[in-house]
């Protein structure tokens, strides 16, 4: 079988032997009561509150929504407005840590005995996906649809980020037994881990620890970017398809992060919520390159001083990877549920790789990393021309802003960035 | 500290460039020119560097006139001023050439907006604006190694030049009296780049292998003017060498690998660039079969390139995940 991928990168992976290690207790925190895709949470602690860590400070009746925790013990001071970086604003709490870190006392392992109590342990755990996109975990494991795979995501296809994957090499047993918690409240059969191939380790440790389990297979993956993308896991595991409009749960999976389903082993064993995460932390002017386990809301600046950057040559800060992560507009926004990295970068990092565009040559490297063949050259013309009908024919609405077009473009013009524009294009024009 | 850079993702960029691309081609084309120069002597040289000049100023002068910016450094004027230099025969006079690089920049590519607008090969409509025009001129070729019984080793000789009397002849696409060794080493007549099918061979091997190029579109062409060749022999009966001497004479193998592969006016997918490739092969033979000129490689990359937008359109890709989803169970 064909595998889907884009194109070959240079992995950078310079921080996957450095072993996971905390982060120092930071001064404060600030919490945003969006961290997920869906409805933000309300704060329910107000100004000179005490918190201890784990307790719960936002949450919100909507369905699509994950409640939010306090990462550390300590008194809230504000609670402010907050800019994300998708421009809109959500409230965001903050809180003076204290010596002790008391843990709340709701802290205790949850009694889980059927579906709808692991659903709703999920749910208070505050689990949104791990891997970059946020996706509440609660929604994600509850499908109309009738699912039969667990597909677990250790491909970790984007450059330098190893969070995953010292996840798996540091404790390969919560990512099974996480699998398995999953599969047994869930009801479902079969389990796939796909790892990409540069993580031999990592194989190799699953596949082992597999072995007692048949049910659930390690699968390795080609190194080609983007392996991690939902619909190409899906393809290059299972050979399914997820066809225009579909969710994976339409194809019968579920895909979740190896640090989300070993997340879920944690929690069910301590009933510790989603308050701290890995993030890798690299990029050209960070002195000491690492895996640090980071209280979220920790301002991204104190994590940068743990890792010896140079604060005063760093231009271009990112959350996640140089492919798909976000822009950090100022260092002392908070890291996040979903951050699997700090990447810090100088200015001759960020000029040399935000060139001129200049004139498409028709050269049709885009076309070829596409993961999923799509035609950007002809979907720019038609955005230009503002042809919603042509868009949809081009089927820009599958493009998942994987970035692969735009790295390649000798003429260096913004690919993916005209395709998310004629994407929202198409998408509000279907609306209508 | 200063203010962070905000923009949006990816965030990193592959080494290649437009420019690194264009200096690229013109490297493979060194072996080529390198050939030419070797039989025709100085003047080989010096009319690809002219051209290249004129090619270039032609375009510096063009953005100027239209207020545009000046995209001189992306390689693609010189590209083209170097390939139409390798389609002219050796003799030919430079006010001849530099009105040929100027057709070709300033009609054929800037008043089309300039690169990756235009909708044929500037260097080929460049080469049959010439033939049409002086023709005499354009077809006037030079014996191998005639520069060393020229003066100054014929580096100020043009076609009619009294000096050059019984040092010009036919190419042996019409004539068919060179060997093959001769044609595989350019020691023939024709145009000052083409002649030589090792060196048009090493520089399309070398494309081929940076992935510069996709094999689709010399494999196309040349499999399919080689295919056509064959059935002609078999029906007329001829001798097998003549599939082989119809791929390596003339301007074929400099058209297959640089000039039928030239992105903007070429179909983008590699489904696209076969069916052009055949086209090209189909063309060339009729061309060279049943017309009254003696070489159809040209005129058969500008007949396909303009159908270029009918290929693409014709060929696009089915991106996975497109139609309708079918439920499972459902």
């Amino acid at each position: 079988m064909r595998k889907l991928g884009g194109i070959r990168l240079s992995h950078h992976k310079g921080s996957e032997n450095c072993k996971s290690q905390p982060l120092p207790r930071p001064e404060k925190v600030c919490i945003p009561m969006s961290m997920h895709i869906g409805a933000p949470c309300s704060p329910i602690v107000k100004k000179g509150d005490l918190v201890t860590v784990g307790q719960k400070i936002g949450d919100t009746d909507a369905f699509m929504s994950a409640p939010i925790h306090s990462s550390v013990s300590g008194k809230v001071t504000a609670i402010s407005d907050y800019r994300m970086s998708n421009g809109r604003t959500c409230k965001l709490v903050e809180i003076q840590t204290d010596e002790e870190q008391a843990v709340c006392p709701d802290v205790q392992p949850p009694a889980v005995h059927d579906k709808d109590s692991f659903l709703s342990a999920i749910r208070e755990s505050g689990l949104t996906g791990m891997g970059g996109a946020s996706f509440p975990a609660h929604v994600k494991l509850a499908p109309r649809q009738k699912v039969d795979t667990l597909c677990i995501n250790g491909a970790e296809c984007e450059p330098y980020i190893t969070s995953d994957y010292r996840q798996m090499a540091e404790a390969p047993d919560e990512v099974i037994d996480g699998a398995l918690q999953v599969m047994k409240w869930l009801d479902l059969p079969r389990c796939v881990i796909g790892i990409e191939s540069n993580k031999p380790e990592a194989i190799r440790i699953l596949t082992e620890r597999a072995a007692a389990h048949p049910e659930i297979t390690v699968v390795s993956l080609p190194c080609t970017y983007p392996q991690g993308a939902e619909k190409v896991l899906i393809y290059n595991t299972l050979g399914r398809i997820v066809m225009e409009g579909q969710l994976p749960a339409d194809q019968g999976v579920i895909v979740m992060n190896v640090s989300s389903v070993a997340f879920v082993s944690r929690y069910l064993k301590t009933g510790m919520p989603m308050v701290t995460r890995m993030v890798t932390v690299d990029g050209d002017v960070i002195g000491n390159r690492c895996n640090v386990v980071v209280p979220v809301g920790t301002p991204v600046k104190n994590v940068l001083e743990f890792a010896q950057c140079d604060l005063e040559k760093a231009k271009k800060i990112l959350y996640g990877g140089p492919m798909m992560g976000v822009s950090v507009q100022d260092i002392n926004d908070p890291v996040l549920k979903a951050n699997n990295a700090i990447l810090a970068f100088s200015e001759a990092f960020a000029k040399k790789h935000s060139p001129k565009a200049t004139a498409c040559i028709h050269c049709g490297r885009c076309i070829s990393a596409c993961p999923l063949n799509l035609m950007p050259p002809d979907i720019s013309r038609a955005y230009a021309r503002k042809d919603t009908a042509a868009l949809e024919k081009l089927k820009v609405t599958l493009c998942m802003n994987c970035g692969c077009c735009t790295y390649v473009c000798p003429a260096k013009r913004p690919v993916a960035e005209i395709n998310q524009f004629a994407k929202a294009l198409a998408m509000s024009a279907a609306k209508k | 500290m200063g203010l962070l850079t905000v923009s949006p993702s990816p965030h990193v960029r592959s080494e290649m460039s437009t420019q690194k691309i264009m200096l690229m081609v013109i490297l493979a084309l060194v072996p080529a020119i390198a050939a030419g120069t070797i039989v025709f002597g100085p003047r080989a040289l010096l009319l690809v560097i002219f051209c290249a000049a004129v090619s270039m100023m032609t375009e510096l002068v063009c953005r100027k006139l239209m207020q545009k910016e000046n995209t001189i450094s992306d390689g693609s004027a010189m590209l083209t001023g170097v390939l139409l230099a390798l389609n002219l025969p050796v003799t030919l006079p430079l006010w001849q050439a530099a009105v040929g690089c100027i057709f070709a920049i300033a009609v054929v590519k800037q008043l089309f907006g300039g690169l990756g607008c235009n909708f044929a090969n500037p260097a080929i409509t460049g080469r049959i604006f010439l033939l049409l025009s002086v023709g005499s001129d354009m077809t006037t070729w030079a014996k191998p190694f005639y520069y060393l019984d020229a003066p100054f080793f014929g580096l100020f000789e043009t076609s009619g030049s009294a000096a050059l009397d019984g040092l010009t002849g036919a190419t042996p696409l019409v004539t068919g009296d060179a060997g093959l060794m001769e044609l595989l080493l350019g020691n023939t007549g024709g145009s000052l780049g083409e002649t030589s099918a090792l060196a048009l061979l090493i520089g399309g091997i070398f494309l081929i292998v940076t992935k510069l190029i996709s094999p689709a579109t010399p494999v196309a062409y040349l499999g399919s003017l080689a295919a056509l060749t064959f059935v002609q022999v078999l029906i007329t009966g001829g001798e097998m060498t003549d599939v082989l001497y119809a791929l390596l004479s003339g301007g074929v193998l400099l058209g297959a690998f640089f000039m039928a592969t030239d992105y903007v006016t070429t179909p983008i997918t590699n489904k696209g660039k076969i069916i052009f490739g055949i086209g090209c092969g189909i063309l060339t033979f009729v061309i060279r079969e049943f017309a009254s000129m003696p070489e159809g490689c040209s005129f058969s990359i500008l007949l396909m390139n303009l159908l270029t937008p009918y290929i693409d359109r014709f060929t696009m890709t089915k991106p996975v995940g497109a139609g309708t989803p079918e439920k499972e169970g459902a």
